[in-house]
This record gives structure tokens, C-alpha cells and sequence, in this order.
């Protein structure tokens, strides 16, 4: 298939791994904090391919996982008012809140369809004018502007039956924290499809700032080595700086009219991560000349505090303090078929990738 | 406007009877006069005998329908077995308002590939529910096949041993991606079909030397990553395929990488894997060539000793990892 086939090709990733054996002089941590990248890295076996002094780890990038239990809580309750539909992507279907998950919410007769786009859900509401339709806005800077674009078109349609929950995150102010938080990396694999929208620049402060090394790159395997190589090479001449390898896809001012809109639709807000906790400017918030778009405050729900303690380490693991098998809940009571966090849920969660694929190693 | 479905039909009344005797009995070619039970001679052996129900989505889709998918789906469930399919069972459920030139579409489709298959469908029923009390129609069909002694082992996989083959006789996936793609409206260059067909004319091909052919399973849902777990710990032994050497057709893997999903992990309606000894595996390979349902057949991996119970893949990109049963539910009612 062009466009991957040439990225997987074998003599290329062998004599990567070969170029990487031969300059990794110590020891490496590098942190991707996207759920692409980290589903990637073991769908193609790549720590296999990897000497055993680089350690790759991952962040807080898989945006199901760092969705707060309560905005979960906040969906099922909205579904299950009547006439309302509530548009989701997949991966939310099964992650746990106090009041269980969104398929618990439709097996028990609410109206929960998976969407693959908010430009879906607003077509469920230009076909549906009867009944309220609210899309389950969550992600990063990949997903807002389908959301932001969804929203500007609802408002130029006068459609009255459609609404976002949102949840949109910001990534880097995420990636801060943890180098705040002291987690020890060498550097990061910067998130390639953020970095689309926003361009590279939105990572400099990571090597002006923090003085470590960082690479955006692509999904493919000899994206991720190729990035790990330029990681590599950054460590050893202490020269780090914020380097594209994506170029493909990524330029150093992103995609201007995306964020045109992003800019419009939403305004940055505080707002809680898993895992994280409260992050200053880690959110979006809906703009007042779009409020009425706002299912947060179109619908009055009630939600009890959450009261038993989860010993799931979900948090940790975003950080990167921790790796999945710590938990004492990994692969026992904690399973892809039985998620009692949000890492375990996602195809892109750690713990769901981990579980699958790791224990090969 | 044409003809709906109605309460009536269900009814066991003059409406029913008519239903039944111009549209299933005439088509399927059944007997007349119709009894409660079909009675049928069995050739020797033993009986293989299975059931399935289908409820896919949309009902009619590039390659198929419903009916041919239930014609199909347990013609398979048998002929996987080394049975040689024979008789079939159709329960209809339906619901009222139900277009009747769909359900004679439908049902024309099932005496078609029955026939193809060389199977009689020789017995059946027809329920009618209110409307909203099923989606449109829901079609069982139950199967026997004969079985000789000499393929009993064929189901359980208990004569899988290492160094044995894995071959499948096309790309995977193509079922659930057009099921997928008719849902959505996604369109690709090339269209795609289901690959939904009945396989026993190509398996006995593959049968003719009893003892060479080990397993047999066909990748439906779960695809072939679930066959490949449940034959590892079924079999007690370890299989380590090549991601590279799986056929998988372009516009699958396309829709694959888009949608996050993995080509190992989707349903198929027309595809087999077939574990055979070592040395018996290349001409296995050359006899389905000759079959228009094996014209894609490839050895994709091998049988091992080490790692008892798992799957290894060997990616394309030359890493190695473990191959899991796939969780969660992909796609709801592809079948």
C-alpha cells in the first residue's frame, strides 16, 4: 500500500536498529505521549528491535484514559433523559464511571451510538430534528477542530437539536507536568498528529525550557526508529532542540486555519486530568458565542460523588512513574475484557497495549 | 406498492399456508405434502450437526444477503468439520411489514447457494412479530453433515503437531470491511464484496488425503487471530505466523489504518484456515489453487513447540510479538 509499504520496509528498519545498537552509548528513557505512537510501537514489536539500554515509556497521550471519571458520570446520566441521543467514538463505550459504563447506559435502554466524527453526529441530528443529539467531544488537538468545524455548521444550519459535551484537552501544558512532576526522561517522542494541527513550535519549550531532547514524528516503524535514532543523536552532542522527522505531515507553524477554528469555537480553560489532576490551560471550554452548543450547560444532571477508592495506578502510569505490571490490579482483576481503568480500556491505553502485546519481551 | 409482511402470515392461517407453499416450499424444492419433520436416510458415518443464527446488517450488502449468508454460514460450520454437508434447516423470524420481494429475494438467494452447495433444505418456520419486536428479519439455520471416521480428527485439532502448516485460502477481512463500509457509505477505488461462500466443494478438495489435513476452522468472527488462540490452547502447542505473508487486500488494509483496526481481528464468511502436516502442506496449496475459493490460498505460518498456547506474529516491520483473542466487540452484527 503506498504511503505505508515504504515505511515498513524491512532492510530500512534493520539498519536503523543497527544505526541505533551502534550510537547508543548509556542508558535512554524517552516518554511518546501519544496513544498512536504507543499502540504502534507494540503492534510492530518495536522494543523488540530495540537494544535493551533504550527504554521507551509512555505519557499521558490516549485521550480516553485521561478523561475524569465524572465526565464519564456526566455522559451516562445526560443519556439517559429522554429523546436524547448521545453520539460517542468507540473506545468510550466501555470505559467504567461510578455509574458505569456508556454501554451499561444503552443495555439499559439509553440511546448510545458510536461515531466515528462529530460531522457524523451532526448528521444524526439533521436526520433525528425530534430528538436531542449530543456528541461526546473528547481528544486533543487532533480531534477540536472536526468538533470546532461540527459546531460553526451546526450554528450556520440553525440546528437547534445538537450539542458537545466537551472534553478537549491540550497536550503540551500535559507534557509540562510531567517534567514538572520530575519524571525522569531523556526526551520525547513528540505526538505527530497534534503536532499536524499545531506545528512543532508547540513543543519548543521543551528543549528551551528543560533543556531535553525532542522529535515529532509519524506511526510508522521506521518513523518511531527513525525518531529514536534523532533522540539518540540529540542526547549524545547535548544539543537538544525540537526536530521534525514527520515532515511529511508536520511543518513548524502546524495548520493555521485549524487552529483558525479551534481559536473561534474554543477558549483555554483549567481543567482536570486523570492522573494529572487540575492542569492550568490543560482544556478547552466551549466560547460564549457558542454556548448554546454546551450539553454541560443545556442539561442539568446530578452526580454523586465518587465514594470507593479505586486502587488502580492509572495516574501513575501516565506519568511514567509507574509501568503497568505494577499495579495490583494488572492482568488479574484488571483485564481488556473487564477495565477497571481507563489505561485498559483504549486500543491506545498503556495497559491495554501492554497487556496485549508487552509480555512477549 | 408491494406486498408487506403481516401478522397474518405468521399465523398458521390461510395467509401462512400460502406463504409457505409458494414462496419457502417452491423455492427450496420441498416435498409436498408437508409434515412436521423432515425424514431423511442417512448415508453411514456420523453426524455433524450445527446451528447458527444471522441477524447481519444491512440485510442485503456487495456480495450477499442474509439468506445466502445462512446458507453459507452453516454449510461451513460443517464442511470445517471434514462433514460432508447434506441437510439444512431455515427458521425465519420476521417482522411485521416486512417487504415480501425482499423476503423472496432472500429466499431465492438461500435456494441458490444451497443448491450450489450440493445441500437440500428440508425443513423450516416462520414466525411473525409485531413491528419494532426484531429488526426486520432474523434467519436460523441448522445443518447435518456426514462425517467418516477417518476426519474425526479434524475439529478438535487433536493430531496438530509441530512443523505442521497454516495455509488460508484468501485475504481475511473482506466480509466485515464491506459490511463496515455499507453501513458508513465509504466507497473505495476498487469495490469490495464479502467474500461470503460455501467452501465445502473447495474442502473436499483438501480432504482427499484424510491424514494430511490436521484442523480446520473458518475465520468468522474473531477472524483469524481468534482461530489461531483458541487452536494454541486447544491443540497445546505454540504458532508463529508472518504478518507479512497474510494476504490482505488494499482497501482492507486502508480502511484498517484509518479506522484503527487490525485485518487479523476481522470476520470473514468465505475463508478457512487449514493446519496440514509439513510435507503435505505445498501440494494442499496447489490443489486449492484450482478452486475458485482457493485460488488465493497461501501457507502463512507454522506450528511450534515452544510458547504452548500462544500466537506469535513476526511483523511486517520484522519485530515479533504475541498475537492475542481479540476483546471487546468490533463490529455488532456482521453476521
Amino acid at each position: 500500500m503506498k504511503y505505508v509499504d515504504e515505511f515498513r520496509n524491512r532492510g530500512h528498519i534493520a539498519r536503523l536498529a543497527e544505526l541505533i545498537l551502534k550510537e547508543a552509548t548509556r542508558e535512554y528513557t524517552f516518554m511518546e505521549v501519544c496513544g498512536g505512537h504507543t499502540a504502534a510501537i507494540h503492534r510492530f514489536g518495536i522494543p523488540s528491535l530495540l537494544p535493551p539500554q533504550i527504554k521507551l515509556i509512555s505519557g499521558p497521550g490516549c485521550p480516553v484514559c485521561v478523561t475524569a471519571g465524572r465526565y464519564i458520570d456526566t455522559l451516562t446520566a445526560i443519556a439517559s433523559n429522554e429523546g436524547v441521543t448521545v453520539s460517542i467514538f468507540g473506545d468510550l463505550m466501555r470505559v467504567p464511571g461510578t455509574l458505569g459504563t456508556p454501554g451499561d447506559a444503552r443495555a439499559a435502554g439509553a440511546d448510545v451510538r458510536v461515531v466515528l466524527s462529530a460531522h457524523e453526529a451532526l448528521e444524526t441530528a439533521r436526520a433525528n430534528p425530534q430528538r436531542k443529539i449530543v456528541f461526546s467531544a473528547i481528544g486533543f488537538e487532533t480531534t477540536t477542530p472536526g468538533t470546532a468545524v461540527t459546531i460553526m455548521q451546526a450554528e450556520r444550519e440553525g440546528i437547534e437539536n445538537f450539542s458537545v459535551l466537551n472534553a478537549h484537552k491540550v497536550m503540551p501544558p500535559a507534557m509540562e507536568a510531567i517534567l514538572r512532576e520530575g519524571t525522569r526522561i531523556d526526551g520525547f517522542i513528540c505526538p505527530g498528529h497534534v503536532a499536524v494541527i499545531t506545528g512543532s513550535s508547540a513543543f519548543e519549550f521543551i528543549a528551551r525550557k528543560y533543556g531535553l531532547a525532542a522529535v515529532v514524528t509519524g506511526f510508522e516503524p521506521t518513523d518511531i526508529l527513525s525518531a529514536v535514532l534523532m533522540l539518540v543523536r540529540q542526547v549524545n552532542s547535548r544539543k537538544p532542540s525540537v526536530e521534525i522527522q514527520y515532515s511529511r505531515a508536520v511543518s513548524a507553524g502546524g495548520n493555521v486555519r485549524a487552529q483558525d477554528y479551534m481559536r473561534q469555537v474554543f477558549e483555554p480553560c483549567d481543567v482536570e486530568w486523570r492522573g494529572l489532576g487540575v492542569l492550568a490551560s490543560g482544556g478547552l471550554q466551549i466560547a460564549d458565542r457558542y454556548r448554546r452548543f454546551d450539553a454541560a450547560a443545556a442539561f442539568t444532571v446530578d452526580i454523586p460523588e465518587a465514594t470507593h477508592a479505586n486502587p488502580c495506578i492509572c495516574g501513575e502510569i501516565l506519568r511514567g512513574v509507574s509501568t503497568p505490571p505494577d499495579c495490583p490490579l494488572f492482568a488479574s482483576a484488571c483485564t481488556p475484557d473487564h477495565p477497571e481503568g481507563t489505561c485498559m480500556v483504549s486500543d491506545e491505553g498503556s495497559c491495554n497495549t501492554w497487556y496485549k502485546y508487552h509480555n512477549y519481551e | 406498492m408491494s406486498e408487506k409482511i403481516s401478522l397474518s402470515h405468521g399465523s398458521g392461517g390461510r395467509q401462512a399456508q400460502a406463504l409457505i407453499h409458494d414462496l419457502f416450499a417452491a423455492r427450496f424444492g420441498m416435498k409436498l405434502p408437508m409434515t412436521d419433520s423432515a425424514l431423511l436416510r442417512v448415508p453411514p458415518g456420523i453426524i455433524a450437526f450445527t446451528t447458527d443464527s444471522y441477524v447481519v446488517n444491512p440485510l442485503f450488502f456487495p456480495g450477499g444477503n442474509i439468506g445466502k449468508l445462512a446458507v453459507c454460514g452453516t454449510v461451513n460450520d460443517l464442511a470445517v468439520s471434514g462433514a460432508e454437508p447434506k441437510y439444512l434447516s431455515a427458521a425465519f423470524i420476521i417482522e411485521e411489514g416486512f417487504d415480501i420481494d425482499e423476503l423472496g429475494l432472500i429466499v431465492s438467494s438461500m435456494a441458490d447457494e444451497a443448491e450450489a452447495a450440493g445441500v437440500s433444505i428440508v425443513t423450516g418456520d416462520t414466525k411473525v412479530v409485531e413491528k419494532g419486536q426484531c429488526d426486520r428479519i432474523f434467519i436460523n439455520t441448522s445443518g447435518v453433515g456426514i462425517l467418516k471416521d477417518e476426519l474425526m480428527h479434524i475439529s478438535s485439532g487433536s493430531s496438530v503437531m509441530p512443523g505442521d502448516r497454516l495455509i488460508i485460502n484468501g485475504p481475511p477481512g473482506d466480509h466485515a470491511v464491506t459490511i463496515l463500509a455499507s453501513r458508513r457509505n465509504f466507497s473505495f477505488d476498487t469495490p469490495m464484496a464479502s467474500d461470503c461462500a460455501s467452501l465445502n466443494r473447495l474442502i473436499e478438495k483438501v480432504t482427499v488425503k484424510p491424514g494430511a489435513v490436521h484442523f480446520m476452522r473458518d475465520l468468522t468472527r474473531g477472524g483469524l487471530a481468534a482461530v489461531l488462540n483458541e487452536l494454541a490452547v486447544m491443540a497445546r502447542c505454540g504458532i508463529t505466523i508472518d504478518e507479512s505473508s497474510v494476504p490482505v487486500k488494499e482497501a482492507v488494509r486502508g480502511l484498517c489504518e484509518i479506522l484503527g483496526f487490525d485485518p487479523l481481528t476481522l470476520a470473514s464468511e468465505g475463508r478457512v484456515l487449514i493446519v496440514a502436516d509439513e510435507g503435505e502442506a505445498e501440494g494442499i496449496v496447489q490443489r486449492m489453487h484450482a478452486d475458485p475459493q482457493g485460488s488465493g490460498a497461501s501457507i502463512i505460518g507454522e506450528i511450534t513447540s515452544g510458547r504452548e498456547g500462544r500466537v506469535i506474529l513476526k511483523s511486517t516491520a520484522g519485530g515479533s510479538r504475541f498475537l492475542e483473542m481479540p476483546s471487546g466487540q468490533l463490529l455488532p452484527r456482521i453476521c
